[in-house]
């Protein structure tokens, strides 16, 4: 009954789309390879990148021969600010990607429920707390992640009560990220102007503050909220049918949203804590994503992860160069150059 | 077969079923007719578990729906709401492919492929498969979530208002497909209609619904009479048997009677 040659070309067609998209997830690593050797080799003092390339296999345990200054630089210097970049853009890119598929909505990223604001500040009242006696590169990012997640777990009740539409979650968050500005222009105002400085550059974002440890954090808790996020793929691809239809073919979506916000949640506190409020790339990383993949969330969600590291990578390097010697706050590179290219998005997607 | 019991759904003071009981048999179609807000959809919502009634009992096969583990349930159903709006970026393939979501896996193997894409050829639009969903009409999609539903394997099908985009042909080529299945695999199939003509031409089991009452059920003969469509929707109308000795209606117009001079 079957006309089987009809569905073998079919089927033959579907296997060279997933070849092709895998391919594409490949060309994005081997590019993000190539920023973050470049991240390393640029700096103050610049290493070639063959010398980078010599001190990471060094440091693999490899028998290579590398300048016993060059291989500190790298190591313990550019090393961890390199790694953090590719997990702090990848976890954003995720981030958005979730959001955007959770509330239907190309425009959503992490940022969009107002958990930056929380975390924004969550950091400042720690500043201006005087960091409650610790020391203040440990409180300011426990600040800034409580806050975060205090935010946040208003919107997880919200999302666990039934019938309760994405369009209405876009309006609470959006009220707790005007309630969180506020609050964080009410301490800057109150702050003396030294303190207000401070408060602002947090607010930058910057990944100068990178170090080993707080690098394996951040590394340690993207890979365990990426592998459950992965195990819900098809799931996630279902609810992008929209919420009623995600039902009828089985999916819990109560559970599965606030299953995915709380993992999101987690992910861009941890990020914010750590490097401050880094734009853009939330926003831009999933859309490049689903252009080039469409939203099957098996491609979707590794492709965004791996957009999200590439520019936060190469804006890394963009800080570095713009003024030599001196390091440009990265949260304001990736607008920079994250505006144009948005607008350029939006407009190639006029039909 | 599927058994409500005693039904009761309201929505405030708008009551959709008042005390609604009826049985729906397995290898039959079972289409529900009845007025814009009568809660025909609402009806098939209380049945997937989705909308909680007030009161009221509802079996498939002496298990009873339990509003805890939902899942167990919606096994049985194939579901296919009235919304066939799809703004994403999948092929058609992946959107049938959904409706076998619990067999997916990162990898996915050439039997659930071809399983998908037979559910496509059946209805005639394997061709489409490689199509991004975007890119189709809305009867097309309408088509798609038809063989995603079939997709499923289920036991209960649902659908609300299917063929609301469809052409001649491809509404001929849903509801013959539907009917053979259903007969084939002994479903129960519900769906809900709005051209009396089609439910007349496919419901083995027709019910009625006016008012959170089931007014009439039965074969499509014996209910639809010229009575019945004027109490229930208020309009006039001609009754007549076809060559195959199905009910045909033909409304008329308000306010041109006939006159008796024409009939001269």
């Amino acid at each position: 009954m079957i006309d089987s040659n009809i569905v073998h070309s079919a089927l033959k067609a579907q296997r060279s789309y997933e070849r092709r998209r895998f391919l594409i997830i490949s060309l994005l690593a081997l590019l993000l390879v190539l920023s973050f050797v470049f991240d390393i080799a640029t700096g103050p003092s610049m290493i070639s990148v063959l010398d980078v390339t010599h001190a990471l296999a060094h440091l693999f345990g490899f028998p290579v021969e590398v300048a016993n200054t060059t291989q500190i630089i790298v190591s313990s210097l550019r090393l961890p600010m390199a790694v953090m970049a590719v997990v702090v853009g990848g976890s954003l890119g995720v981030g958005g990607a979730e959001m955007q598929t959770l509330l239907n909505n190309p425009m959503a990223s992490p940022y969009t429920l107002g958990m930056a604001a929380a975390s924004g500040f969550g950091a400042a009242l720690m500043l201006y707390l005087g960091s409650l006696g610790l020391e203040s590169n440990v409180a300011v990012p426990i600040g800034a992640f409580v806050c975060c997640m205090l935010s946040a777990s208003l919107l997880f009740g919200l999302a666990m009560m039934r019938h309760i539409t994405s369009g209405q979650l876009i309006l609470a968050g959006i009220a707790l990220l005007f309630l969180f500005q506020s609050l964080l222009s009410l301490v800057q105002f109150v702050s003396s102007p030294e303190l207000s400085q401070q408060i602002l550059f947090w607010l930058f974002g910057s990944l100068t503050k990178s170090s080993w440890t707080n690098v394996s954090i951040t590394a340690g808790m993207i890979t365990l909220c990426l592998i459950i996020l992965i195990k819900d793929s098809w799931k996630l691809t279902a609810l992008r049918l929209g919420e009623e239809r995600a039902k009828s073919l089985g999916v819990d979506v109560t559970r599965l949203r606030l299953k995915t916000l709380v993992l999101v949640a987690i992910m861009t506190a941890t990020v914010t804590s750590f490097v401050g409020i880094i734009g853009f790339i939330g926003i831009v990383a999933p859309n490049i994503a689903r252009m080039l993949v469409g939203e099957d969330q098996r491609y979707f969600l590794p492709l965004s992860f791996l957009v999200g590291a590439f520019l936060l990578s190469s804006a890394s390097v963009l800080s570095k160069v713009i003024v030599p010697g001196a390091l440009f706050p990265i949260g304001i590179v990736t607008a920079i150059i994250g505006v144009p290219f948005f607008f350029w998005l939006i407009m190639s997607k006029r039909r | 077969m599927l058994e409500v019991r005693h039904l009761h759904l309201a929505f405030d003071d708008l009551v959709l079923a008042d005390d609604m009981s009826f049985t729906l048999k397995a290898g039959q179609t079972h289409v529900i007719i009845g007025p814009n807000g009568t809660g025909k959809s609402s009806l098939l919502k209380a049945l997937f578990g989705d909308l909680a009634p007030q009161q009221g009992r509802i079996f498939f096969q002496d298990q009873e729906i339990d509003r805890k583990h939902l899942g167990e349930w919606r096994q049985h159903f194939g579901y296919m709401p009235q919304d066939i709006r799809l703004d994403v970026g999948l092929s058609v393939l992946e959107v049938v492919l959904l409706g076998q979501l619990d067999a997916l896996s990162l990898k996915l193997g050439d039997s659930l492929l071809e399983e998908a894409l037979g559910a496509l050829h059946q209805i005639g639009l394997v061709h489409l498969a490689n199509r991004d969903v975007r890119t189709l009409s809305g009867g097309q999609c309408q088509m798609v979530l038809f063989a995603q539903a079939l997709m499923r394997q289920p036991k209960i099908l649902m659908l609300d208002e299917p063929v609301s985009a469809l052409d001649l042909h491809f509404q001929q080529v849903m509801l013959d497909h539907l009917d053979s299945q259903t007969k084939a695999k002994d479903w129960v199939s519900v769906m809900v209609l709005h051209d009396l003509n089609l439910a007349a031409q496919y419901a083995d089991n027709l019910l009625v619904l006016k008012g959170g009452k089931l007014v009439a059920h039965g074969s499509p003969k014996e209910v639809l009479t010229p009575e019945l469509v004027e109490t229930v929707y208020g309009v006039k109308a001609d009754v007549i048997l076809d060559s195959a000795g199905v009910p045909f209606i033909r409304t008329q117009r308000n306010g041109h009677e006939a006159p008796l001079a024409a009939v001269v």
